[in-house]
């Protein structure tokens, strides 16, 4: 055989965390610069993100709105469709599930009002991502490029609407908060361990769900099958049968749902209200999720803890670290992205090299 | 005289895979050196350890007498070393001339070296009779004047040996014809010609000599003229080859496709295809023969269900396949397997395989529906049914969870083979089944199709190989310019009037 390639072990596991290594190398190299202490930093950064239970709360918390965002992302990927909306199909589905709150927290029990609001912000999402999908499918239209596109029309639209919404004689650009009845329950109530009043919450749970459920659907299902066979060869898909367009706008719909879903964690779970920008870049964080967990859904998982914990330790360091800055985090994700996206087969060779040695000598 | 290339005891491995033991020929300088092999043979990877690709773990290279040792191409290319791959190393949008260039601009400015590069071309061409012109860009040449350009690239990088990696697997009779004419040239000019192919005709058509590859050893070098095809075939797989397959006579029985009148126009309204007709019975194989780029991909597509005709009928088992009213063929190929047809592509790795699935993913390749357990993939079943294939078809390695794109390509074949013979399909359409397939596993895939056809399936075969036509068909369809050129029984097997009709001299 002429090629030799990494066991799935190596490149699934050993290459991603010589990759998150080089990228905290070059953090700490970075802080050192900055004058501070890199042990120093990490310890405080782990400390708060993870050891203190109150950190490891919000950490979750965030990681429960990157779950959904690395799958949307993860999923569009498995059919060779680079989503970069997902931030602006976050967007809309917060604007979906706002609307659906809106119009009936007053009314509805929670037990039909939180269900309604989580299929809305699914389905806004899935509106959102319909239309690239679409002209991918029909037009050829690369959805890299109107996805970027929808993102700022997006900001534009919402922008527009929010403020139609603020309340009369408020000054902040958000909607109204919505009836106590329609709170998702936070996980504090029933474990005080997490501290009080603190975010986390079932849309955890759901991202959990999610993760299964995508689990099942790649690698168990025929749709997923077909779903990958496209992303690897739309030629050979067209051969085996698969409706190539179909799946490229199904794969679209579910992947703008599943970032319309991640507003359902940021929005019930926690603000209670629609405000301005509210994703915060979590649409963006999901690209690099899925690329450093390799749309695997362990992968994604374990990438999203990790970003949630950069955000929370991150915060909390640059509290405790004058001289490091808050947009510290937002250069430890580039450093990542970097590694385990645009460099993530850099250490390859040299693991194959070791493999192949201690095999030789075995 | 001092040979050219000398390999001395060269052995390489890759992981557990030893692809060359202890490999140890010559060649001399001045000649056309053949080396044959199956695929895996070995014989690649022992050109790329020449070209500099890879590096051998033992053994020595000993060039025009002194031993080297050439880490890239780039040392192969100083050292007088070119080679020509089977997949065309060419810049498609660009000229000939800057194709050449590339890689030796030397310098910021262009326009001076063009010139000079230029002239130095239409001298090569003029003493080496190429007939390529500089200044045409890639994409509107010929298969057989784009090898002439990578033929043309290595002279110019005076390269004094040339390695052509089956040069003629994508060439039609009269481009192979000139290929040859030009390396007898080389050859008169002094220059070394390793030629790695797997067809014995040529063989013994223009080499000199001839090494035969087994297994990473080699099996045997021989002088041609004091050898034979069935003498090379014998070494190349071990045991001899048998010359005719039987079957039973052609007793062929109801129609099963009926094809007629069959138009296909492309976007710009070029005929691609014309008033095609013709009927397959249970029980036959009916070949399409015809110089490749003649209608056959069109036609099998559209048998496929892969692309919608212009206009005309076409039945299957009496009834109209289900064409009309579709504005595209995007999921059409699995209502047509639906209706018994299965299909073994020509080119298989743009459509039959995907490559990053294992071997077992691929064997549910298209009928991916049909493996459903409540909703989910039934893995047990596909597991126990990937098994008995790789068995039965004798799949190499017989490990289901290997990539497919890792196995040799008759393996691939193999798979493909395997996975539509086993839907059991009432009509089996086959295009080029041996194309870059090593001559062990041709005879296994003729064995296949043929127990195919004795068991009632019809059977309609595409094949640029006139033997393999011969081989295998009760009745011969020739095709030439999108057009039916002529239909003929086996019995009436005749290469000179079948080579009249691909060229396109109508029945009429």
């Amino acid at each position: 055989m002429k090629t030799t390639e990494l066991p799935r072990w190596a490149s699934g596991f050993v290459l991603p965390v010589l990759n998150l290594l080089s990228a905290l190398l070059v953090s700490a190299l970075v802080i050192h610069l900055l004058g501070e202490s890199p042990v120093e930093s990490l310890q405080i950064l782990f400390n708060s993100a993870v050891v203190n239970p109150e950190g490891l709360s919000y950490t979750l918390f965030y990681a429960s709105t990157f779950v959904f965002t690395g799958l949307a992302v993860s999923i569009a990927m498995k059919a060779g469709l680079f989503n970069i909306g997902a931030e602006g199909q976050m967007y809309l589905g917060g604007l979906g599930l706002t609307l659906a709150m809106l119009s009936f927290d007053s009314t509805l029990s929670a037990w039909l009002l939180i269900p309604l609001a989580i299929v809305a912000s699914a389905l806004f999402g899935a509106g959102w991502a319909f239309i690239p999908g679409y002209l991918q499918a029909k037009r050829g239209s690369h959805v890299v490029v109107t996805t970027i596109m929808f993102n700022f029309i997006a900001a534009g639209l919402m922008n527009y609407l929010i403020l139609k919404m603020v309340p009369e004689g408020d000054q902040n650009p958000a909607s109204r908060v919505f009836d106590d009845a329609a709170m998702i329950p936070q996980l504090s109530t029933w474990l005080p361990f997490f501290g009080e009043n603190t975010p986390l919450n079932l849309a955890f749970f759901l991202a959990l769900i999610a993760l299964v459920i995508y689990w099942v659907a790649v690698s168990r299902s025929s749709w997923g099958y077909k779903v990958q066979a496209t992303g690897l060869n739309a030629h050979a898909a067209h051969y085996a049968g698969v409706r190539i367009s179909r799946t490229i706008i199904v794969t679209m719909l579910i992947s703008g749902g599943l970032a319309g879903l991640a507003a359902v964690n940021s929005i019930l779970g926690s603000t209670h209200y629609l405000s301005l920008n509210f994703p915060a870049g979590a649409g963006f964080i999901g690209i690099a999720i899925a690329l450093m967990g390799r749309q695997h859904p362990v992968g994604i998982l374990l990438s999203a803890v990790l970003f949630g914990a950069l955000i929370q330790g991150g915060f909390d360091l640059s509290l405790e670290k004058p001289n490091i800055p808050q947009e510290t985090f937002i250069f430890i994700q580039g450093l990542i992205i970097l590694f385990c996206g645009a460099m993530e087969n850099m250490y390859a060779p040299a693991v194959l090299k070791l493999i192949n040695a201690t095999r030789r000598k075995g | 005289m001092q040979p050219a290339v000398e390999f001395r005891n060269i052995s390489k491995a890759f992981g557990p895979v030893q692809a060359n033991a202890d490999v140890s020929f010559s060649i001399a300088k001045g000649s056309i050196h053949g080396v044959i092999g199956e695929n895996g043979a070995g014989k690649s990877t022992l050109m790329s350890i020449l070209y500099g690709y890879y590096h051998a773990d033992s053994g020595q290279l000993v060039i025009n007498g002194a031993e080297q040792k050439i880490r890239s191409s780039l040392e192969a290319i100083d050292l007088g070393i070119g080679m020509v791959h089977q997949h065309f190393m060419l810049v498609e949008n660009m000229t000939v001339l800057d194709n050449v260039m590339l890689g030796t601009e030397g310098g910021f400015k262009l326009s001076k070296k063009r010139t000079e590069t230029e002239a130095k071309l239409r001298e090569i061409c003029t003493r080496y009779h190429l007939d390529v012109d500089p200044l045409a860009v890639i994409s509107t040449l010929s298969v057989g004047a784009q090898q002439r350009v990578e033929i043309l690239k290595q002279i110019y990088r005076s390269a004094e040996i040339l390695i052509l990696d089956e040069p003629t697997a994508v060439l039609t009779t009269q481009e192979i014809a000139s290929l040859f004419d030009i390396l007898r040239l080389f050859k008169e000019q002094g220059k070394t010609i390793i030629l790695i192919t797997h067809k014995l005709g040529e063989i013994m058509e223009i080499t000199d000599q001839v090494t035969v590859m087994r297994a990473g050893r080699v099996a045997g070098a021989v002088a041609t003229r004091d050898t034979s095809k069935e003498q090379l075939a014998n070494m190349m797989v071990g045991r001899p080859i048998e010359g005719n397959l039987p079957r039973k006579p052609h007793a062929p029985g109801a129609p099963v496709l009926q094809v007629e009148n069959l138009q296909l126009k492309d976007a710009n309204g070029v005929q691609l295809l014309a008033d095609i007709a013709l009927t397959v019975r249970a029980g036959e194989i009916v070949a399409i023969a015809g110089v490749s780029g003649n209608g056959q991909s069109e036609l099998m597509e559209i048998l496929s269900g892969m692309r919608l005709p212009t206009s005309g009928t076409v039945t299957m088992e009496g009834k109209p396949l289900p064409f009309a009213g579709r504005s595209n063929a995007d999921g059409l190929p699995a209502t047509f397997r639906d209706l018994g047809i299965g299909h073994v592509p020509e080119d298989r790795l743009r459509d039959g395989v995907i490559k990053d699935f294992t071997v077992m993913q691929n064997t549910v390749f298209g009928y991916q529906d049909r493996v459903i357990k409540r909703g989910l993939f039934d893995f047990d079943a596909i597991a126990k049914r990937c098994a008995h294939l790789l068995e039965q078809f004798d799949v190499r390695p017989k490990d289901p969870n290997v990539r497919i794109g890792l196995l040799s390509g008759g393996n691939q074949q193999k798979v493909v083979i395997a996975r539509e013979v086993s839907a059991s399909p009432k009509l089996m359409l086959v295009g080029q089944p041996t194309r870059g397939v090593d001559i062990g596993t041709i005879e296994s895939i003729h064995t296949q199709l043929l127990r195919l056809r004795d068991e009632g399936v019809a059977i309609l075969l595409v094949s640029t190989e006139l033997e393999e036509v011969r081989a295998l068909s009760d009745r011969i369809v020739v095709m030439s310019g999108g057009r039916v050129t002529g239909e003929l029984h086996i019995d009436e097997f005749d290469t000179t009037r079948i080579g009249l009709l691909m060229g396109g001299m109508h029945k009429s």
